[in-house]
């Protein structure tokens, strides 16, 4: 069966731009880890255990960069008149680098409290935020993927991000009473009154930047390949409908000319995707 | 038809179901209790005095376990037959549908909760001082409208989707974590479990009241966006 990809489907999802960006995002990295393990000084307090904040702090800020993202892109989706999906994939693709990103700041966070407090889990008002966000996105990720149409999809993703940012402060609110009730907050915090050495600062902003454009990069591409799982999924009902009334017209070519039964109607449009991606010509 | 008339006719009508079919009377009761009991099992040692410390917490704990049920039940019956769409169909009212099922779901929760505290008294030696009654009343009614208000907000969610059964304590849980902190707490002071004061208990009624009214004007907003194919 003959089908051909149209000019709108890429092999790749990189552009010079995105490939440019990967590059100083590789370049970002590379400083990082250049200045996080090299040239940056060790803590007095902390010793080489510090070195996990490089990570830590920049990761963190990209899961809340990333949330906010899906947060802002579910808005717009939901409030716009087109109802883009565009930006529902952006949101999703934002909360899936967010979700990662926050799995890694749960970890080197925990394994720089082990170091530090000599624990690995504190119940902090803020750790146990951070908990609460994975999971929640969990969740988010999860709904995505309930099926249905992508409007379906969209729309109720888009509702459940603007839910969470309903939530998210009302358990950060509530965690921080629960614990203020317990004890004060005895643990050097990461972002506490520690005096920054000059280098260690600057050690920091490279990773957040570098970070940054590491998440900037991701998004993109995932944002393109949603895009395409979305064109393949919707055009992979096309191919089959096509190919039923391919053979439909075989049989009927072949046994019972003209008495095939099988109505010839276009089921294309009951589907609504984005741009289809692939065109059919094999039937009809 | 006014929305409020709306509101009480789906409330109505889902009490009705519920009642007909007895599951809640027959299955997620019987499923509270024995929650409660395993409880024991897990926590009780001889000599300590756990459970009566955590009598309140528990309570919650088996409250937020049933109410998964409950609110698993009660889209499954709206789901069965697309009774949803038929509704929206019928242009009936988003925001007043969401109230009638919450208020439906309020009930039973309600019902529920006073029954999981009567067993925590019996099986925990959990004892209600006079004193602490207003703020046991005010908490128990915060945290069922709020339980409830959530609940139907994600159930609608859920509703209809395949695997919901497993999403839906994955969305539910987190969610309701300042329910549980807060009516733990408040249910604490109103028994004074730890030799804690009644006064301790007001600012927590408040996460819970305030949780409350979020998820109801949250839910009053987006129940039709949700609900809506």
């Amino acid at each position: 069966m003959a089908h051909q990809v149209s000019e709108t489907t890429r092999s790749s999802t990189g552009t010079r731009a995105t490939r440019t960006l990967g590059i100083a995002a590789l370049i970002g990295v590379a400083w990082l880890v250049a200045f996080g393990l090299g040239f940056s000084p060790a803590d007095r307090d902390q010793a080489e255990s510090v070195r996990i904040l490089y990570v830590h702090v920049p990761s963190a800020w990209l899961a809340y960069l990333a949330f906010i993202v899906t947060a802002i892109s579910s808005a717009i989706y939901l409030f716009s008149k087109r109802h883009s999906l565009g930006w529902d994939r952006l949101a999703g693709a934002s909360a899936e680098v967010g979700v990662l990103f926050m799995g890694i700041t749960l970890v080197t966070g925990m394994l720089w409290g082990r170091l530090t407090w000599g624990v690995f889990w504190e119940w902090d008002a803020r750790l146990t935020t951070t908990a609460f966000l994975f999971v929640t996105y969990i969740g988010y990720l999860a709904v995505r993927r309930l099926g249905g149409t992508f409007e379906q999809r969209a729309r109720r993703s888009a509702v459940l991000a603007l839910l969470a940012v309903l939530e998210i402060p009302l358990v950060h609110w509530s965690v921080r009473l629960w614990r203020s009730l317990h004890q004060e907050a005895t643990v050097l915090r990461p972002d506490g009154d520690v005096r920054m050495d000059g280098l260690m600062l600057f050690t920091l902003l490279v990773g957040i930047a570098a970070f940054t454009m590491l998440y900037a990069w991701l998004v993109i591409h995932r944002q393109r390949t949603l895009a395409a799982d979305d064109a393949l999924e919707s055009s992979g009902l096309d191919v089959a409908i096509a190919a039923r009334r391919a053979e439909a017209v075989h049989d009927a070519a072949a046994e019972t000319p003209g008495g095939s039964g099988v109505p010839n109607r276009d089921f294309t449009s009951e589907r609504r995707g984005p741009g289809t991606g692939v065109a059919v010509d094999g039937a009809a | 038809m006014t929305a409020w008339r709306t509101a009480v006719l789906v409330a109505r009508k889902d009490l009705l179901v519920e009642w007909r079919s007895r599951v809640a009377l027959n299955q997620v009761l019987p499923f509270a209790a024995i929650v409660m009991v395993m409880f024991a099992f897990a926590l009780d040692r001889r000599g300590d005095a756990i459970l009566e410390g955590v009598a309140p917490g528990l309570v919650w704990l088996a409250t937020l376990f049933s109410s998964l049920l409950l609110v698993q039940r009660t889209f499954a019956v709206e789901a069965e037959d697309g009774a949803l769409d038929a509704l929206r169909a019928a242009s009936v009212d988003a925001a007043a549908l969401f109230w009638g099922k919450t208020a439906a779901l309020a009930a039973q929760l309600a019902v529920l909760e006073a029954l999981l505290l009567v067993i925590a008294a019996l099986l925990y030696g959990t004892e209600v001082r006079p004193s602490g009654v207003v703020l046991l009343v005010v908490t128990w009614v915060a945290a069922t409208v709020g339980l409830a208000c959530v609940g139907t907000l994600y159930g609608g969610l859920a509703a209809g989707a395949q695997g919901r059964e497993t999403l839906l304590p994955l969305l539910l849980l987190p969610a309701v974590a300042p329910v549980l902190i807060g009516a733990t707490r408040a249910v604490e002071a109103a028994l004074g479990t730890g030799g804690t004061v009644v006064a301790d208990g007001w600012p927590w009624v408040g996460v819970v009241s305030v949780f409350a009214v979020a998820f109801g004007a949250g839910g009053t907003l987006a129940f039709g966006p949700l609900i809506d194919e």
